[in-house]
C-alpha cells in the first residue's frame, strides 16, 4: 500500500527539525579555518577524550544491558515474589536527573567515608548506569510482554531447557527491542554531562561544555561536537547491522494469547531477589537521601510554596508541549518507516538520532541562531523552546511510536482500503488507534526527559520562566543545598509520575 | 500560561504606570506614555540569581524600571550573546568575569560607557576603551583547612606551591575563568616561560582537580584536600549557608604576600548592548552608587569599586591588600593563557 505523500512530506518536516542542530555545526565549521580544526579535532587531547568517552560508553553500555534485560527477564518471566513491586521500582531510577544521582553519591559518600572523594571513571560508570539502564529496561519489558510465547514453548516442547531458550528464542524475539534501547543509552552516555562533570570524568561532551568557559572558545566548542556526531554515526551503523526495520513480530489470531511460562526459581529465589533487588534500592536511596541530608543541613530556605508551585507548573507546561509536538512529529515518520522502509525514509530516522548525541548548549545556540536569523518574533517564546525540545526528543518519541506502527498489522489498513477508505483515512481510523500504546509510552518518555533538561532549557526559555530544573540550577549554584533540595525532590517526583504509569500500564500484562 | 504572562505584563503596566509618576529620571521622546513604555530593560545575568536579585528588586523600587532578567552561566551567556549579534534582545550584560566582557566587547557587541560614570573606578579595573566596567572585586586566595593545616606552613608565592611538600594536597580549578586571568596575570609578570613552567610543575605535582572554586572549597572544608585556589568569597559564601560566622569555620583564607601574582584582583563586571535605552544607563549607575556598592561588599563579601565604601568584613582593604600591580587590560589575551593550561596538562 502507498504511503501517501502528505504523510511523507510531514515526516521530512520532522527529520528537519531534528536536523536542525546539524545545519548550525555545518554553518559555524564553515566559519572555523580548517588548520584550527584539524589541531582541535585531531589533537593527543581529543584522542585522550574519545578514548575516555567510548569506554566509559562501553562500560556503562554493558552494565545497563545486563541490568535492563535481566531486570526486564525477570519481572516478566519467572515466579519471583513481589515481581510487580520490582517492575515498577525497577523504572523509577529514570526520573533522577545524572546530575542529581551525582551529587547525591558525592554528598552520601562525604558523609559515610568523610575524607575520600568519590569521583572518576568507575564513580561515572556506577551512578550513570544507575539512572540509564531504564532505558533499556523498558522497551524489553514492552517487548516481553508483547512477544508471541508460542514459539517459546515450541523450543521447550522440542527440548531446549529455560536457560537455551532464553538466548535461543526470547532473546531473538526482543532483539529490536534491545538494540533501540541500547543505543538509546550509549547515545545518552556520550552526551551526558552532569554526572561526569561532577564526577570529574574528561569525555568529549565535557570538553565542548569546557571549551565555551575556557577562554570563551564558542567555535572550538562546536568544533569538538563534531567528534561526538561521528561517534553516534558509527554506533548507528552498528545498530543498524543488528536491525532490521520493518520486521513484524506480531500476530493476527485473535485468539487470547497463551500467557507465556514463567520459571520457578527454587532455590536461588532468596539470592536472585536480593540480587535484583539491590541496584534498584541503591539506584533510589542514595540520591533521594542525599536530598534528605541536604534539606536538613544548611539553613538556606526555598522561597515559597509558591515558587516551588509556579516551577512546578513551568516545568509541566514545557515538558507537556514538548511531549505533545514531538510525538506529533514522530508519528508520520513512524508510520512511514514501519510500512515502506526505504532508503529515504531510514536516512531520515538515523538523522533523527544524531541530534540526541549533541550537548545541550549546541542544540541551544543552533535554536538561538535560528530563531535570531529568520524567526525573532518567536525567540525566547514557548514556540522556540518546544522547538529545541522536539530536536532533542525525538528518537525518544520515535522508538515506542514506531515499535507500535510495526506491530499495527497493515492487513487492516488494507481492509479498511478496500471498503472504500482513503490511505489517510486508513491511518487515522485504523492505524493509529492500534498505534496509542507507543504514542503514549512515546509521549510519557519525553514529557519526563524534558523535565529533566537544563542546558537548552536555560538558553531557550522566555526570559523569567523558571522550572523545577532551573530553579535547582540557581539554588545549586549559589551553594544553597538546602533551598535546592525541595526542587529536587519535586523534580524526581513529579519525573517518576510518567515513568510510573509507563511501566505500570506494561505490567498489566504480567500479573 | 499565556493568560498568566498576560496578567503579570498588565501587572507591571499597572505598577509602572503608578510608580512613573513623576518620574523624569530621562527625557522621553514623546509624551509620557512611551516614556513609561521604554522604561524597562533586560539584562542577561552571568552572576546568580540568589545574589543578584535583591539588588535589582531595590533598583525597580527606586526607579521603576522593569528589568527582566536572564540569568545563566556566564560563559554559555556570552556565546549566546555572541550567536544573537545585533539581534541580540539583551540591553545589558552582567558577566562573573573579565574575560567573558572581554570576549563579547572584542566582537564589537558593546556600546561605549558614559566617561563619568567610569571615572569613579580605578583604571586597572575597567576597559581600557570603555566597553565594560567592574563592579565588584574578589581577590585570589589559598583556602586551607585549620584543622590539618597551620598557617605558619603556608608558602608566600604561589609559584611554592609545585614543591615537594604540597604534592597531592592543593585543589585547582583549571577550567574555571578565574584561575585563567590568574595565569594570564602569570605571564604578565613572570614571563612566558616561567608561568609555563610553573604550570607544568603545578600539573605533575598531583594537584586535585576541581570543576569550580566551590567545589574546592567544599573538598577543603570536609577535609577532602588541604588547601586550594580560590577566590576569597567562597569561605563567605559557605559561612551563610551553614549560618556560621566566617572566623568560626574549619576554612580560613590565606593571602600571598609582597604583591605576588597568586593575590591578583579580578572583577566581576558589566557592558552595555543597547545604549540606545535609557535604562541601562541607570542600571549601571546604581550598581555603581554608594548602595549598589554597600550591596557587593556586605552581602557577596567583594570589594567595592569606588571610594568611601568599605570593604567586605574580615578581609584587608585593597590598598592593605598588597596586590600585584596589574592592570586588567593587560589580561584580555585569554587564548594563550588556555592554551598553556592544555598544554601543562591540568586539564585532561
Amino acid at each position: 500500500m502507498a504511503v501517501p505523500l502528505w504523510l511523507r512530506a510531514a515526516a521530512v518536516i520532522a527529520t528537519l527539525v531534528a536536523m536542525l542542530p546539524l545545519f548550525y555545526l555545518i554553518i559555524r565549521l564553515a566559519q572555523f579555518p580548517l588548520p584550527d580544526f584539524l589541531d582541535t579535532v585531531f589533537s593527543a587531547r581529543s584522542a585522550r577524550l574519545a578514548l575516555t568517552s567510548l569506554t566509559l560508553t562501553g562500560t556503562v553500555t554493558a552494565l545497563c544491558l545486563i541490568l535492563g534485560v535481566g531486570l526486564a527477564f525477570l519481572v516478566t518471566r519467572t515466579q519471583l515474589p513481589g515481581r510487580l513491586i520490582l517492575g515498577v521500582a525497577a523504572a523509577l531510577p529514570l526520573a533522577i536527573p545524572s546530575y542529581v544521582a551525582a551529587f547525591g553519591w558525592q554528598s552520601m559518600n562525604a558523609l559515610i567515608n568523610p575524607g575520600t572523594s568519590f569521583e572518576g571513571f568507575f564513580a561515572a560508570a556506577i551512578v550513570i548506569t544507575s539512572v540509564t539502564y531504564p532505558y533499556i529496561y523498558l522497551p524489553v519489558v514492552a517487548a516481553l510482554v508483547s512477544v508471541d510465547p508460542a514459539q517459546e514453548e515450541a523450543a521447550r516442547a522440542l527440548g531446549r531447557g529455560p536457560v537455551d531458550t532464553f538466548f535461543s528464542v526470547t532473546v531473538r524475539q526482543t532483539a529490536p527491542a534491545i538494540t533501540a534501547g541500547t543505543l538509546l543509552c550509549a547515545i545518552y552516555v556520550i552526551a551526558d554531562f552532569g554526572a561526569v562533570s561532577i564526577l570529574r570524568v574528561d569525555t568529549f561532551t565535557r570538553a565542548v561544555f569546557t571549551s565555551f568557559s575556557m577562554g570563551f572558545d564558542r567555535l572550538g566548542g562546536v568544533a569538538l561536537s563534531s567528534v561526538l556526531l561521528v561517534f553516534t554515526l558509527c554506533l548507528l551503523i552498528l545498530e543498524g547491522r543488528v536491525r532490521r526495520t520493518g520486521t513484524r513480530y506480531s500476530t493476527m489470531s485473535g485468539e487470547g494469547r497463551a500467557r507465556p511460562a514463567r520459571f520457578s526459581m527454587g532455590r536461588f529465589t532468596l539470592p536472585i531477589l536480593a540480587l535484583a533487588w539491590a541496584p534498584v534500592l541503591i539506584a533510589l536511596a542514595v540520591p533521594l537521601s542525599a536530598l534528605l541530608v541536604w534539606s536538613l543541613r544548611g539553613v538556606s530556605r526555598p522561597g515559597s510554596l509558591g515558587e516551588i508551585g509556579s516551577a512546578l507548573l513551568n516545568s509541566l507546561w514545557a515538558a507537556g508541549l514538548a511531549a505533545l509536538a514531538t510525538t506529533a512529529i514522530a508519528i508520520p515518520l513512524a508510520l512511514w518507516l514501519a510500512r515502506r522502509p526505504s532508503r529515504l525514509a531510514r536516512l531520515l530516522e538515523r538523522t533523527a538520532y544524531l541530534a540526541h548525541s549533541l550537548p545541550g548548549v549546541v542544540i541551544g545556540l543552533s535554536v538561538v541562531m535560528l530563531g535570531i536569523a529568520v524567526l525573532p518574533a518567536l525567540y525566547q517564546t514557548m514556540w522556540m523552546l518546544t522547538l529545541a525540545y522536539c530536536a532533542l526528543m525525538l528518537p525518544l518519541a520515535l522508538g515506542p511510536v514506531l515499535a507500535s506502527a510495526l506491530s499495527a498489522p497493515p492487513e487492516l489498513e488494507e481492509a479498511a482500503q478496500s471498503l472504500g477508505s482513503s490511505p489517510g483515512a486508513g491511518y487515522l481510523r485504523v492505524t493509529l488507534p492500534l498505534m496509542l500504546p507507543g504514542i503514549l509510552s512515546g509521549a510519557l518518555l519525553v514529557l519526563l526527559t524534558t523535565i529533566k533538561e537544563l542546558p537548552a532549557t536555560l538558553m531557550l526559555r522566555p526570559t523569567g520562566f523558571d522550572t523545577l530544573a532551573t530553579r535547582l540550577w540557581t539554588y545549586t549554584g549559589g551553594e544553597s543545598y538546602a533551598a535546592a533540595a525541595p526542587f529536587a525532590a519535586m523534580l524526581v517526583l513529579v519525573a517518576a509520575v510518567p515513568a510510573w504509569m509507563m511501566i505500570s500500564r506494561l505490567l498489566k500484562e504480567v500479573r | 500560561m499565556r493568560r498568566t504572562s498576560l496578567a503579570v505584563t498588565l501587572g507591571a503596566i499597572v505598577a509602572l504606570t503608578a510608580t512613573s509618576c513623576g518620574d523624569t529620571t530621562e527625557p522621553a521622546s514623546e509624551g509620557d506614555e512611551t516614556s513609561a513604555e521604554q522604561e524597562s530593560l533586560v539584562l542577561y545575568s552571568g552572576r546568580n540569581e540568589e545574589l543578584i536579585q535583591p539588588l535589582i528588586d531595590t533598583f525597580s523600587e527606586e526607579t521603576g524600571i522593569e528589568v527582566e532578567v536572564r540569568y545563566g552561566d556566564t560563559a554559555e551567556l556570552a556565546a549566546q550573546l555572541l550567536e544573537e549579534g545585533d539581534g541580540s534582545p539583551a540591553d545589558v550584560f552582567l558577566a562573573q568575569d573579565a574575560g567573558a566582557l572581554g570576549a563579547v566587547a572584542e566582537e564589537g557587541l558593546f556600546d561605549e560607557l558614559d566617561a563619568e560614570l567610569l571615572d569613579q573606578v580605578p583604571e586597572a579595573y575597567r576597559d581600557a576603551e570603555d566597553q565594560w566596567v567592574g563592579l565588584s572585586g574578589r581577590v585570589r586566595t589559598l583556602i586551607y583547612n585549620t584543622d590539618t593545616v597551620d598557617e605558619a606552613d603556608l608558602p608566600a608565592s604561589v609559584d611554592e606551591l609545585t614543591g615537594s611538600e604540597y604534592t597531592g594536597r592543593v585543589g585547582v580549578a583549571p577550567t574555571n575563568a578565574s584561575f585563567q586571568s590568574f595565569v594570564t596575570a602569570h605571564r604578565e609578570i613572570e614571563g612566558e616561560e616561567a608561568t609555563q613552567t610553573f604550570l607544568d610543575d603545578l600539573a605533575a605535582n598531583d594537584p586535585q582537580i576541581r570543576e569550580g572554586n566551590g567545589e574546592i572549597v567544599t573538598d577543603v572544608a570536609d577535609g577532602v584536600i588541604d588547601m586550594g585556589l580560590v577566590n576569597h568569597y567562597y569561605l563567605y559564601g559557605r559561612a551563610k549557608e551553614l549560618g556560621e560566622d566566617p572566623a568560626e569555620l574549619n576554612v580560613a583564607n590565606h593571602l600571598f604576600s609582597d604583591g605576588d601574582v597568586g593575590s591578583l584582583v579580578n572583577v566581576a563586571g558589566v557592558g552595555v548592548l543597547n545604549s540606545e535605552n535609557p535604562a541601562a544607563a541607570s542600571l549601571t549607575e546604581f550598581m555603581l552608587s554608594n548602595e549598589g556598592q554597600t550591596y557587593f561588599a556586605e552581602e557577596t563579601a567583594e570589594y567595592p569599586m569606588i571610594e568611601g565604601v568599605e570593604g567586605p568584613e574580615g578581609m584587608p582593604s585593597l590598598e592593605e591588600l598588597d596586590a600585584p600591580d596589574i592592570d586588567l587590560n593587560q589580561l584580555d589575551d585569554l587564548e594563550t593563557s588556555v592554551e598553556m593550561i592544555v598544554e601543562s596538562g591540568l586539564v585532561g
